[in-house]
Order: C-alpha cells, then structure tokens, then sequence
C-alpha cells in the first residue's frame, strides 16, 4: 500500500503530508526508509519525495556564523568538504563511516538525525558542535536545538505533518578541536556498537556526544577547565561525563562491554582531538 | 499517458503503476513503474537488464550496485519512480563493447567465482578507479567494503582491481 508523491515545493509537501494524515514519510536519500518499507509492505505510506522541491535550502550553505545543511546534503558530500572537514573534522569523519561508498552517496545528514537511530553516527559529533534544527510546518518554521529534536529510539520532535528543511551547525571559534571516534564489530558497513566524538575549547573544557549508549544519542558536558595533556585528568573527566550512558544489552554487544568501551570511546576521542590539532 | 519528471498533480496519487520515463545504458525507456518497485526489480523485471543482480535486497551486499547520474547506487534502496528522468549505467552498460579491461583483470586473476557478486563489484571498482585511478589495496578494500562475496574471493578481487589500477596509470 505504498504511494509514491513529487511535490514541486515545500508547500505542496507540507500539504501531501497533512493530506496522508500521519502515513506519509519524507523521502530523500531513502536508505533506511525503503528498508522498512520492504518490512512492512501492508502498511499504508505515502512517500514524499521532496528532492524535486524547488525550493529547498541548498545542501551546504555558508553563512557568517554555522554551515547550513539542506535535506539533500549526502554523507559523501559533507565527509569530503574542505570546510565541513577543517571545522567540523568529528562530523565529515562521521559521514566516512556510514554504510558503505553507495550508501553515504544517498543517506543524508538531515536523514540520519530523523531516523533517530541511538547509534546514529552523525549525532554525537553534531551534538557537540551545538547543530540546531529548523523544522517546517503547516504553522511555519521553527527551530530547537538538536538535543532537544531526540525523543526516543525513532522518535523525534518532528511531527507527522512536518519536515526538517535544515540542520545549522555554529562555526566553532579558532582554536577548539574536536574527533570522533566508533566501534564495531566488522570495519564496513556495520552499525555502531559505541560512538563518541568529543570537543575541545581552548581553555579545554570538554563536550562529549554518544551514541548506541542510550534511547537517544547523548549529549554531556560541559566540563570545567582541565589539563587535556594530563592523561588522568582526562580520566577523570571522562569519568565524569560519561554517568549519562545508560546502556543495554543486544545483538552489537552486552551491557558491561559497551559501558567500558564508551569510557574508552570518550578517551581516545578527546586525545584524538588534542593530537590532531597539535 | 508519459508523465514529466516532477509533474506531480496527476502523476503518482495512486497505486497503479506510473509511466515514466528513465533513461538507461544511453537508451530512452517509457515504462510503467508501480510506486513501491525499486530501481533494481525495475531494472531486472520490466527492462530485462539481468546483469544487475538481487541478493539482500536490503542495501547491505552491493550485488545490486549500478550509477545513477553516474554516482554509484545501490539499486535496491532506490524506488524506480525516483529515477524518472535521470540517467541509470548498469553493468551492461559499462561492457558495451565487449568487456573492459578491469573486467578482464577479474577474469585473469580469478576474481569470478559464482559469479552473482561480479556486476556490482566491478561498478564499485570503477567508481573507484574513475576518482582515484591509482589506489592502493588499503583504498580498495575501504572502497569495496560494501560489496559482499559470498565465494570469500576477496584477496582476488582486490588484486584485480590492483591491475586495472596499474594500467590506467601507466595509460595516463
């Protein structure tokens, strides 16, 4: 029972999807939704392909303040831009590893976040770098931060009758550094058992993001000043920033590996952001 | 009735297949397309072009891997009504005129087992090879990672495309 739409601009998908009445699904890159589709073939969908939109924001814009992502900004494009990657190295290395070279050329950014997966890759370095996402709607834009936007395992504050036309990611002042870092359990195309990306300001006061380690991807920090070059105080700040996992058990891995591992995770990813800048 | 690519008023509100068209292999088709067929059954079933190949089905073995405006694809996770108006290459586009010379270098190092994995990955590698005409093993075995061989035929496939690799060099 699947339909299939092109509206022609961002209007027209709002309307389609107020029409479907909380069937409809905004089609873009499609690498998670049609797998879902072909799992649930009974169920009524409307597909809302808004790549034709006209009206679209573009895939990657540069304001004076963030670099804006539009709803066709693939994994591919963001991994290999030159800016994406000097400001943003924990997000384009994120959009590296999702999936395999066909995957990340259709699987967007604005995609990743609204399947709200928990492991989602690109979520704990957008979280750390403070992404906002704007949303459209039958009453117009809004706009909340990307911590807020994660409800639950698949759920997020985008209604059934809305779509993300934007992720906003602030331009970090010079000087702070950021990496991410993941586990899995093969190198390609496998799901996150752990990630983490982690930022550092100048001052060195620390920022974590993790995924796979909770209902939603989680932000903590941030920390109090610490010495980044002193290898137990970043233990201890690790220590500290990583009492908001709560992780389970299931296929990727159990409940104490993923714990020490997310403790390993932050670690490498603060001294990854410390020596690469370096 | 053909419908443009992006008229959406009358096209597409309903269950019934679609006619579009999309063009493939350099070739211009009008065929109807039901909304939730993919690119690949699509491919397969409707144009008879049976190199590409239906493994998973779910994005995760590359066994259906094709370009699509010249990006590589997965076929399965690209609905057909998608590719309205765009341009698909599929394995039997690539070996026009006979087979290529990477194809030749699966063959000569016995890359192809049962063969089924074959067509995609030789899309993959030439992905590859068309971005970056000297990689080594390291940036192959990262490029192909999402191509599965189910004959384990890896360590042949990556020293085939290590030969196709040396001689688009030498050719430049």
């Amino acid at each position: 029972m699947v339909q299939y739409r092109r509206p022609r601009d961002v209007g027209e998908a709002l309307q389609v999807l107020a029409d479907a009445n909380g069937s409809g699904r905004v089609l873009v890159g499609g690498t998670d939704l049609l797998v879902g589709v072909r799992r649930r073939p009974l169920e009524p969908l409307v597909l809302v392909d808004i790549k034709a939109a006209v009206d679209l924001p573009p895939a990657i814009e540069v304001t004076s303040e963030a670099m804006r992502f539009g709803p066709t900004a693939t994994m591919s494009s963001i991994g290999a831009d030159a800016r994406a990657i000097e400001w943003f190295p924990a997000l384009a290395a994120s959009s590296r590893v999702v999936g395999s070279v066909a995957i990340r050329n259709r699987a967007t950014l604005i995609g990743n976040i609204c399947n709200a997966s928990p492991a989602a890759d690109t979520a704990p370095a957008l979280l750390v770098y403070g992404a906002s996402v704007t949303i459209a709607g039958p009453a117009g834009e809004r706009t909340m931060p990307l911590s807020a936007f994660f409800l639950g395992p698949g759920s997020t504050a985008c209604g059934p009758d809305e779509l993300v036309v934007r992720v906003d990611v602030p331009i970090p002042s010079r000087g702070h550094r950021s990496a991410f870092e993941r586990l899995t359990r093969r190198r390609g195309v496998d799901l996150a058992t752990v990630n983490a990306a982690a930022g550092v300001s100048t001052d060195g006061v620390v920022t974590l993001g993790l995924g796979a380690v909770g209902p939603t991807p989680l932000v903590s920090g941030p920390s109090s000043p610490i010495d980044v070059s002193s290898p137990p105080a970043v233990a201890d700040v690790v220590e500290q920033l990583i009492t908001v996992a709560t992780p389970i058990s299931d296929v990727r891995a159990g409940e104490p590996y993923r714990r020490a591992m997310t403790a390993v995770l932050a670690r490498r990813a603060i001294q990854r952001a410390v020596e690469v800048a370096s | 009735m053909s419908q443009r690519n992006g008229d959406s008023s009358t096209m597409l509100d309903q269950l019934a297949p679609v006619e579009v068209a999309v063009t493939v292999n350099g070739v211009d088709h009008t065929t109807a397309i039901p909304p939730h067929r993919t690119l690949l059954d699509t491919l397969r079933d409707d144009l008879g072009l049976t190199g590409t190949k239906k493994c998973c089905a779910d994005g995760e073995c590359g066994a259906c891997t094709v370009f699509l405006d010249g990006t590589l694809v997965n076929s399965c996770l690209v609905l057909g009504l998608e590719a309205a108006g765009h341009d698909v290459t599929t394995i039997e586009g690539l070996s026009m005129d006979g087979l290529t010379a990477l194809q030749e270098e699966f063959l000569a190092a016995g890359a192809v087992q049962c063969g089924v994995c074959i067509p995609g990955q030789v899309m993959a590698a030439e992905d590859l090879l068309r971005a970056n005409p000297a990689a080594d093993a390291t940036e192959i075995r990262e490029a192909m990672s999402g191509n599965l061989c189910r004959c384990a035929g890896y360590e042949r496939i990556v020293a085939a495309i290590q030969a196709a690799a040396g001689q688009r060099v030498e050719i430049r």
